[in-house]
């Protein structure tokens, strides 16, 4: 079966570098622009993985991390926080969330390819 | 820059560092000796070389040698490895090792500390379980001291904190300090950080259950590369585990050392 990965950040460009990123790792790839859209994704189809922006109008990606968590199968997927916040109060707050790894922006194709492959995600 | 120059330069690093240049590298080289030419007052790279043929300064050729060094590296570089030896090697070394409960590890191209540093927060966690009460000394050394210095401080960027790096680690062993992160003084105090040359002798450095030396030797002659291996074998333990990098092999020395199966570069002492 294909892996899958939600990216979800408020801004396009940013969506469109990460996903040309995950899907060269082999993933099929969904977008959501803020943390409520990307719920109505998970509702629709639970994905392997989820790339996720902090900051973003309607709902953060901390407000989604932890809903997800509790839906009925949002246990499942590996949550990457890939974000500009870079304090370890933000991190911890991410991993007490249920986060599974985080990148601090900038990023780039190493660094999605390292977290990816610690959240056991790929080889 | 001139094939004599060129071959000047080759000759000095084969010699003093084993690094082998090929023709295609003299432009890296130009890259990496013009700024070491401009801090040392000469007028040109041209000027320099021309001292060297003159009076060759040993201190001016320490410099050259350190600029040609490359010292990228990241934590867990690779990822594999190091899961293979925390989850492989090292309960076996535990287990022959358990009547002295010392562990002796050898990094031996440290670079920037990232190799030493991934084992000791390996060991780190095992500390309070498996491995309480046992003695491991993590040994790390390399030609360039610019880099060792640095390695010792322990300091990394936020870019080379997203390589390899669990994010756990990062959070229990950190500490932010502007834009950079510093490895706390428990971690740190656990590498021994020493300069050493791999063409030099090295019955002196003690016997070691494990052994690093990643990616230094792919830079080095097949000839030098197989030399070094045959002494860094002197020093391993029966048994004991090497670690080469990923497309790093030591297969002309099969008496020697026996690949770990389905893991590149890694191998067991015979
Ligand atoms: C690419 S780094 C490898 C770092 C680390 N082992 C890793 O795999 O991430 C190579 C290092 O080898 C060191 N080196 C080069 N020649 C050496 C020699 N003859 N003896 C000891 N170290 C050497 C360089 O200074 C540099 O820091």
């Amino acid at each position: 079966m294909t892996k899958t990965c939600l990216i979800v950040d408020d801004s396009r460009v940013v969506r469109k570098v990460a996903r040309r990123i995950v899907e060269d790792l082999g993933f099929a790839c969904e977008e959501a622009e803020n943390g409520k859209l990307a719920l109505e994704s998970c509702e629709k189809s639970m994905p392997s993985a989820v790339l996720l922006d902090w900051n973003m109008p309607v709902m953060d990606g901390i407000e989604f991390l932890r809903r997800l968590r509790d839906m009925k199968e949002g246990k499942s997927p590996a949550v990457i926080f890939c974000t500009v916040e870079n304090t370890a109060g933000r991190v911890r707050q991410a991993l007490e969330a249920g986060a599974s790894e985080y990148i601090m922006k900038p990023f780039d194709g190493e660094i999605i390819q390292s977290k990816f492959r610690l959240a056991g995600l790929i080889e | 820059m001139r094939t004599p120059d060129f071959d000047i330069y080759k000759d000095l690093l084969r010699e003093r560092s084993g690094l082998f240049l090929t023709p295609d590298k003299s432009a890296l080289l130009e890259a990496r000796l013009s700024p070491v030419a401009r801090k040392w007052g000469f007028e040109s790279l041209e000027a320099m070389t021309a001292a060297l043929k003159e009076n060759p300064d040993p201190h001016l050729i320490i410099r050259i040698v350190e600029a040609m060094a490359t010292p990228d590296s990241s934590f867990f570089r690779d990822g594999r490895p190091f899961d293979y030896f925390r989850e492989t090697i090292l309960p076996r070394l535990m287990d022959s090792r358990k009547k002295e409960r010392a562990l002796n590890i050898w990094c031996a191209a440290a670079a920037s500390g990232q190799e030493p540093y991934s084992l000791a927060l390996i060991l780190k966690e095992l500390e309070e379980g498996p491995l309480a009460g046992w003695e491991i000394r993590i040994l790390a050394t390399d030609i360039s001291t610019e880099t060792l210095q640095q390695a010792g401080q322990g300091v990394y960027s936020q870019f080379e904190m997203q390589r390899g790096l669990p994010i756990r680690f990062l959070l229990n062993h950190f500490t932010q300090e502007g834009e950079k992160w510093r490895l706390h003084d428990d971690i740190r105090r656990m590498v021994e950080y020493r300069y050493f040359n791999l063409l030099d002798s090295m019955t002196d450095m003690g016997k070691f259950d494990a052994v690093f030396c990643r990616n230094v030797l792919t830079l080095f002659e097949d000839t030098r590369k197989k030399d070094v291996l045959e002494r860094l074998a002197l020093q391993i333990e029966p048994g004991g585990f090497l670690a080469l990098g990923t497309s790093e092999n030591a297969d002309t020395l099969p008496g020697l050392f026996t690949p770990c199966p389905g893991q590149p570069g890694l191998y067991i002492r015979s």
